[in-house]
């Protein structure tokens, strides 16, 4: 076991790696790591934010929904009502109309009687006419006349 | 295992083990050998294998590293850019720990020290003979693959570290406060109220103790690693010698089978036969009892009780190794970041 040069070269061997370990390998990975770091840090922090921002959105959803579902029975209501309103319009408006058209048809029904009784009446007086001018043509029989004033009858 | 012409001995085993491949510069160009290399150069001398092997790994830790950090963005890491990240982060996190000020150099120098002396420690863990032996079969006499059992190359590093301290005393203090530093503590003869008379001989007392404390501090720090690595690689070693020195229920047999070399084809059939286990027990065919008993019977018949027991030790003391090298990496990244943090500091 002896002292010689190779403690030299050793030191020299050392002084050369370190060299090299301080400029080719320490700055990179440093650099690189801390970039990871502050990658990831931003990355945690992000998605911190995002969740926050999820539950925002999420109660204002809720809220949102709970607003459309409140106009939704008011329109609900609203139609509800209009319908009711429609049908009782129709429902009058029916009425009316059969109102209407009974009495129509009630006037027509009317005139046609008068104008049928109008009609008898003036055959009436031709039958009459037409009768009287028989019975004077034959003598007047009680029975013959009878028969006579009941085909009389009968036509009218 | 000492030079293929020698006999085998545990001495000689030991000592081929703990030789440095030396080398020196002299009028016949390169020279390399052993230990009368050391004696003809005497400090001029270097260790071949302790300077490769430490520039290799030195390397290795550069080069991956520099890989990574050159495709490194802010983007989803790949795996071995998340494993680098966390050795980096790791060392990063003890700086801040450690060091107080602001440098731009003690980061990667921590970084560098942690993984540069862990790949070195690591070379323990391979087995004590396979890259000495390869060594010796290509014609390299020597080989010591663990740099840090090398006193050279600790203290080669912490002689670095020592020369920071001082570099960092003197821009954060001035010459003046290192110099009051040095000679003004632990006793203060100001503060004392002595008269200006004996200052000197106070100062002179201080100066004594703090120039040794101020050494301690690089001695130790290369020592300690040294002597943690040196007794590990020992103790490997000694471990081997168990297995090899032949003896055992079954061993001494093999000698009386084959003679004093045994076979390749010996060694090789027990490896597949070993290869097989495993491979059986990984694919769920053989159960984890059954396999250890039959790993156990295969290491009996092979090398006898010796071989077992060896095998056992090996792996007992690797598993421990493995902390004392990762510890040791830590210690030493750990103290250099705290020796600086002292030197750039006022008290």
């Amino acid at each position: 076991m002896n002292i010689n040069a190779t403690l030299f070269l050793q030191t020299i061997a050392m002084m050369i790696f370190v060299w090299f370990c301080m400029k080719f390998i320490w700055p990179p990975l440093l650099k690189a790591m801390d970039e990871r770091r502050e990658k990831i840090a931003d990355g945690l922090a992000a998605s911190d934010r995002a969740e926050k921002a999820l539950a925002e959105a999420e109660g204002r959803a809720e809220e949102e929904i709970k607003e459309a579902r409140n106009k939704a029975g008011d329109i609900l209501d609203q139609a509800n009502q209009r319908r009711n309103q429609i049908v009782d319009e129709a429902k009058d408006e029916a009425t009316a109309e059969r109102q209407r058209q009974v009495s129509a048809a009630e006037a027509d029904i009317s005139q046609a009687a008068n104008q049928a009784r109008e009609e008898l009446r003036a055959s009436v007086a031709t039958l009459a006419v037409a009768g009287a001018s028989k019975i004077l043509e034959k003598e007047i029989d009680e029975n013959a006349h009878r028969e006579l004033l009941d085909k009389l009858i009968a036509q009218i | 295992m000492a030079s293929a012409n020698e006999p085998l001995t545990t001495t000689g085993y030991i000592s081929h083990h703990l030789q440095n491949l030396v080398c020196g510069f002299g009028e016949n160009g390169l020279e390399c050998g052993g230990a009368e290399i050391a004696e003809k150069y005497g400090f001029w001398a270097f260790h071949m294998d302790t300077v490769i092997w430490a520039l290799l790994l030195g390397s290795v830790f550069g080069f991956f590293f520099w890989r990574v950090a050159k495709a490194a963005n802010s983007g989803v890491p790949t795996r071995f850019q998340a494993l680098i990240e966390m050795i980096v982060e790791f060392v990063d996190e003890s700086v801040r720990d450690g060091f107080h000020g602001t440098s731009r150099l003690i980061a990667p120098l921590a970084l560098t020290l942690f993984v540069w002396i862990f790949f070195m420690n690591f070379m323990d863990l391979i087995p004590v003979d396979w890259l000495p032996e390869l060594a010796v079969a290509s014609g390299i006499k020597y080989q010591k693959v663990v740099p840090t059992t090398d006193v050279n190359a600790t203290l080669g590093m912490s002689i670095g570290v020592f020369a920071l301290i001082i570099i960092y005393s003197l821009r954060f203090k001035g010459v003046g406060g290192f110099l009051s530093e040095l000679v003004m503590n632990p006793l203060n003869p100001k503060q004392l109220g002595m008269p200006v008379i004996f200052w000197p001989f106070v100062m002179a007392f201080n100066f004594l103790l703090e120039v040794v404390a101020l050494l301690a501090k690089p001695v130790s720090l290369g020592l300690r690693l040294f002597g943690n690595l040196y007794a590990g690689e020992l103790i490997f070693i000694l471990i081997a010698i168990v297995f090899t020195a032949g003896s055992g229920l079954f061993a001494a047999g093999l000698s009386s089978v084959f003679g004093d070399a045994v076979p390749w084809w010996f060694w090789f059939s027990g490896l597949l036969a070993v290869g097989a286990v495993l491979l059986a027990n990984y694919r769920g065919k053989l159960a984890m009892k059954p396999t250890l008993v039959m790993l156990a019977g295969l290491m009996l018949a092979i090398g006898g009780a010796a071989f077992l027991g060896g095998q056992l030790m090996h792996f007992g003391w690797a598993a421990f190794h493995i902390l004392v090298i990762l510890l040791q990496a830590f210690i030493f990244m750990m103290l250099s970041i705290v020796y600086l943090s002292m030197a750039s500091e006022h008290h």
